[in-house]
């Protein structure tokens, strides 16, 4: 890599005390970079591929499901080539599953192992998704993390928690909120949360105009 | 589904208890736990061999398996709560003498 002009190396790095592994990532990445694997240009990219993946594709699958009956048979069939067809990439995901709630049965999404998560779907995952706290009481004891959500559920209710140990990303397809039912497929998207994708809560309630 | 997959849904099947170095994606909570095969997820390379850099060949078959929330934790908020773990066929044995005890499942 060339220096010219730059007494340094050619980017900025955080005038804030780094963490230890704050540093060894930035090592690496300088190490990379003046090796020639990689370039700033291609990290530069994948950043921008990453932040550009948000909830939104999630929630603009389950606002179809919930509109087009036939589309959610093919949602829970095949997940990838119905994703296909929204024109959302989840090519990287090695194997999608689709749970789909019902009064009956709600699942959760948990990994305790780290923090596998459909990210091609709903973006990156929130910071609470992979803290010791959620990823301990998410198998422990799921229903006070959803009552934190706001969702209480009767004991009655199933509640299947999810450990995404492996290869297989999970999407919850949750319940569609009452009154909604002539509502276009952009309103229903709105109420579709990123957490009620994850399982921990319901949608949005349909607020009456 | 390849004819070398052991369970089917429905198997009870145990965790077996083990320890070793490694990249082990089972977790420990469930280890020595018994449940019953809800799903085949069909064969993956096997992440224990992946994670160093090795092929992760022969691929290892994935299940989807159910445990009662109480038989994990030895209690349960509500009678019905399950835990859904993936695991692989070589950290799973087959538990078969519960089966009849099991038979309300």
């Amino acid at each position: 890599m060339s220096d010219a002009g730059n007494a340094e190396h050619g980017h900025d790095h955080p005038k804030h005390e780094l963490s230890h592994y704050a540093k060894r990532i930035y090592a690496i990445r300088d190490l990379l970079i003046e090796k020639g694997v990689i370039t700033e240009k291609d990290i530069q990219c994948q950043i921008e591929y990453q932040e550009a993946r948000s909830p939104a594709n999630g929630a603009n699958l389950v606002a179809r499901a919930w509109g087009d009956a036939a589309f959610k048979g093919r949602l829970i069939a095949d997940p990838k080539s119905a994703c296909a067809e929204m024109g959302i990439d989840a090519t990287a995901i090695n194997e999608f599953v689709v749970l789909e709630n019902t009064e009956s049965v709600r699942h959760m999404v948990v990994c305790t192992l780290c923090s596998c998560y459909p990210r091609p779907i709903l973006g990156r995952p929130p910071d609470w998704y992979k803290s010791f706290n959620y990823r301990q009481r998410a198998v422990v004891d799921p229903r006070s993390v959803m009552r934190e959500f706001g969702l209480n559920l009767p004991d009655d209710v199933e509640v299947r928690v999810h450990d995404s140990t492996a290869d297989i990303r999970y999407l919850i397809l949750p319940l569609r909120p009452k009154g909604t039912e002539n509502w276009s497929e952009a309103d229903l998207a709105k109420l579709v949360t990123r957490d009620s994708m994850i399982g921990v809560m319901d949608p949005l309630d349909a607020i009456p105009e | 589904m390849n004819s070398a997959t052991q369970f089917k849904p429905g198997d009870r099947v145990t965790v077996k208890f083990q320890d070793r170095p490694g990249h082990l994606r089972t977790p420990w909570y469930i280890r020595g736990k018994s449940g019953w095969i809800e799903q085949v997820h069909g064969e993956f390379r096997n992440p224990e061999s992946l994670a160093f850099g090795h092929d992760g060949l022969p691929k290892k078959t994935l299940y989807l398996v159910a445990f009662n929330q109480s038989d994990v934790w030895g209690r349960t908020a509500a009678p019905k709560d399950k835990l859904l773990v993936d695991i692989y066929e070589h950290w799973l044995e087959s538990s078969a003498q519960e089966r009849e005890e099991v038979s309300h499942e």
